[in-house]
């Protein structure tokens, strides 16, 4: 597929990730365009984490680039930044596989805690804050208003003040991608969104992230196996098997691709279609 | 022998409850069996040659282990029972409420009766001591509470701070003449460095790791301070550490004292009562802190960070920053409360900041509960209290001090109070079950 790379938010360049003598990733390369959702698919084992995790910086990459554009023209060279700096700095929000949620804090405290930073330098590293000063005080409230905002987006403004351990599965799962949301990120990266809800909340999840799109701008990049969510939602399919890149492109193409339905589904094209 | 014959009844019995719970019992005397007949039932002893005579004991042995049987078989059969024995099943709704409602009562009370405390025991100077000893746990318990309770990380070292405000107050009044009211920012903001400059190496550890290694900080300090004798004195401490005055006019029986300033008789009880509202003063600033900054931004990164420390990172926060702000801040406290015990005994050596002190400070927070302030003041109070308490039972005073913490760890295994206040609500708000909320150690 050919990419203008000035469309590209992530561009990612021969990324190689070696874990001993294990070649986890091998000479990835692959583009995320702005505005859209690209999903990055594959077998169990092929590799998908392990390039989420070198894009937000929980590993960092034995080889390769990874090139991120902001829309205002700021570049950032992710496999040069610390974990926390990625999110902070280069705007990258992840959600993960196996939710992690503080599940001993509110809703409304997990969104606050995602907007710590912008928090942080109003509070003037707590100074400022110890003392009420009301551009904090202000500030507190344009969280709030924030978090308020995308727990109705995600349809949970009921339970705001439930702890986010005695939410149901699925809320979980929305209540994370809501908190990522909260730290006003360019690139949303969603690690199995759909992973155990059932075909209603599958369909939800599709509404929610289309409408994130649109309204927002904000581009997504997810893993995913629920193939219903992938070729419902998806703008670009990248498809990995055993670390490497065996097709990309549109998911119509990727749908009929002989390579994928053998390495990846290994099922006749009907029930890919699912 | 009893045991194996249990063991075989059991095997026919084992559908119901007794037949289980004398399996249970039965495997326990036979487990004490096979350890109590070389630990009681052999006995040997020096023969009037000087050889070795070896007795058998078969009938302490038999006592033991029935002992042991007849004890497990009424544990397994109450545990069967623990639904209907479990008080907390029993209270009715309304009940629940009225304890809940008299739980908000229990902190503004314990309040006043510690303001009131001068008062009420001012010709008692035994108990105003043990009331200050009290209040500089409850202090201590505070401030550790921040990096334990509220960071999650658990510190077994935390005497080091303590012990690093006391010497700096005793060394900047000794050597330079400063007043107390001078050294003890000064103490707290040396024991804050201090705590950065921990933190920095083992911060990246965590859980059962970062204790070892608090713990190992901890000693070393007080090692320092032992054999640095040039500097801290060594093993004989530091005297004649100056008095606290009330903000310049000392406590002494003379025209400038504060017994004559204030027309009064000399008496130096004025002293105590002093040291009794400035510790106070301390902790109350302690506590107030805290649940300020558990408001604030820094207070939710560091809950946030107990609860889940990856989720913390890939939203932005930079842990190690989140991480040593709780360790300087636990230290500065335990500064605070160091150069306070330093001014109060007049005299310090490396045997005041032991390692039981760091266990007697973290057993108060586990005990109150981590992250709760009235439950760590509770725990303070019934702790050291109660071991003065015991203080006329000598040795059995540990003994009784083991089984309680014991039992309070199987009755509320997450401390007093373990339930988790939101740092703010929308609606309204709810307290957090204390199963869902994260501890110290994973």
């Amino acid at each position: 597929m050919n990419i203008d790379p000035r469309d590209l938010i992530l561009d990612v360049r021969r990324l190689k990730m070696r874990f001993g003598g294990l070649i986890a990733v091998d000479d990835l390369s692959f583009g995320a365009r702005r505005g859209e959702i690209t999903a990055l698919i594959g077998p169990n084992g092929a590799g998908k984490t392990t390039v989420f995790n070198c894009i937000t910086g929980f590993y960092r990459p034995s080889e390769g680039e990874l090139h991120l554009t902001h829309p205002d023209g700021d570049k950032f060279r992710l496999e040069r930044l610390r974990d926390f700096k990625i999110a902070y700095r280069a705007r990258v929000a992840r959600t993960f596989q196996n939710i992690r949620l503080f599940a001993g804090m509110t809703a409304l405290e997990n969104l606050l805690v995602a907007q710590h930073n912008i928090l942080m330098s109003a509070s003037g590293f707590t100074l400022l804050g110890l003392i009420s000063w009301p551009g904090y005080l202000k500030a507190e409230h344009d969280a709030i208003e924030k978090a308020r905002f995308w727990l109705d987006r995600v349809g949970l403004l009921g339970r705001a003040d439930d702890p986010a351990g005695a939410l149901a599965y699925g809320q979980q799962r929305r209540l994370e991608i809501a908190r990522a949301l909260c730290a006003s990120p360019v690139l949303l990266c969603l690690d199995e969104p759909a992973a155990g809800l059932n075909p209603r909340e599958a369909s939800e999840l599709n509404k929610l992230l289309l409408s994130i799109r649109s309204e927002t701008g904000i581009s997504i990049l997810l893993i995913e196996h629920h193939m219903r969510v992938v070729m419902e939602i998806s703008d670009h399919v990248v498809v990995l098997d055993y670390g490497k890149k065996i097709a990309d492109g549109s998911p119509a193409e990727i749908h009929k691709n002989p390579k994928v339905i053998a390495a990846y589904l290994g099922v006749p094209e009907e029930e890919v279609a699912l | 022998m009893t045991a194996p014959d249990e063991v075989k009844k059991s095997g026919l019995l084992s559908r119901s409850g007794l037949g289980r719970a004398l399996k249970d019992a039965g495997l326990a005397a036979l487990v004490s069996f096979g350890l109590f007949s070389l630990m009681l039932g052999l006995l040997s002893q020096s023969g009037p040659t000087g050889a070795l005579i070896l007795t058998t004991r078969p009938l302490l042995l038999f006592v033991a282990v029935s002992l042991v049987f007849i004890g497990r078989l009424i544990i397994a059969l109450l545990a069967q029972n623990r639904t209907a024995f479990d008080f907390r099943n029993q209270f009715p709704s309304e009940t629940g409420n009225l304890i809940k409602k008299l739980g908000h009562l229990v902190g503004p009370v314990l309040l006043l009766f510690a303001l009131a405390t001068p008062f009420l025991f001012y010709s008692n100077r035994y108990l105003l001591d043990l009331g200050i000893l009290v209040l500089t746990y409850v202090m201590l318990g505070w401030g550790l509470n921040i990096v334990v309770g509220l960071a999650g990380l658990l510190d077994l070292g935390y005497v080091a701070f303590y012990a690093v405000g006391a010497y700096s107050y005793a060394l900047l009044a000794q050597n330079f003449g400063f007043s107390f009211w001078i050294c003890l920012p000064l103490a707290g903001i040396l024991a804050a460095f201090w705590g950065i400059l921990l933190g920095f190496p083992v911060l990246r550890l965590r859980g059962d790791y970062l204790a070892i290694v608090t713990l190992a900080f901890g000693e070393i300090i007080r090692i320092v301070l032992i054999n640095w004798a040039s500097f801290t004195g060594g093993p004989n401490g530091i005297s004649g550490i100056p008095r606290p005055s009330f903000f310049g006019i000392p406590f002494t029986d003379t025209p400038q004292g504060f017994a004559a300033t204030f027309g009064l008789e000399f008496t130096p009880v004025h002293r105590i009562v002093f040291l009794y509202y400035v510790i106070l003063a301390l902790a109350l600033l302690t506590n107030f802190v805290t649940l300020r900054l558990r408001r604030l931004p820094i207070g939710r990164a560091w809950e946030a960070l107990r609860e889940d420390e990856i989720a913390c990172r890939s939203l932005g926060i930079n842990t190690t920053n989140t991480k040593l702000t709780a360790f300087a801040m636990g230290a500065m406290f335990g500064g605070f409360a160091g150069s306070f015990f330093a001014t109060r005994q007049g005299f310090i050596s490396p045997e005041s900041f032991v390692f039981m002190e760091s266990a007697l400070v973290l057993a108060i927070v586990v005990l109150g509960g981590m992250g709760s302030q009235l439950g760590v003041a509770i725990a303070a109070l019934a702790m050291v209290g109660g071991f003065e308490f015991f203080r006329q039972f000598e040795q059995f005073r540990m003994l009784v001090f083991g089984s309680a913490m014991v039992l309070i760890m199987v009755w509320r295994p997450r401390g007093l109070v373990a339930t988790r206040t939101p740092s703010v609500f929308l609606k309204n708000k709810k307290i957090i079950p204390a199963a869902i909320v994260k501890q110290a150690r994973r």
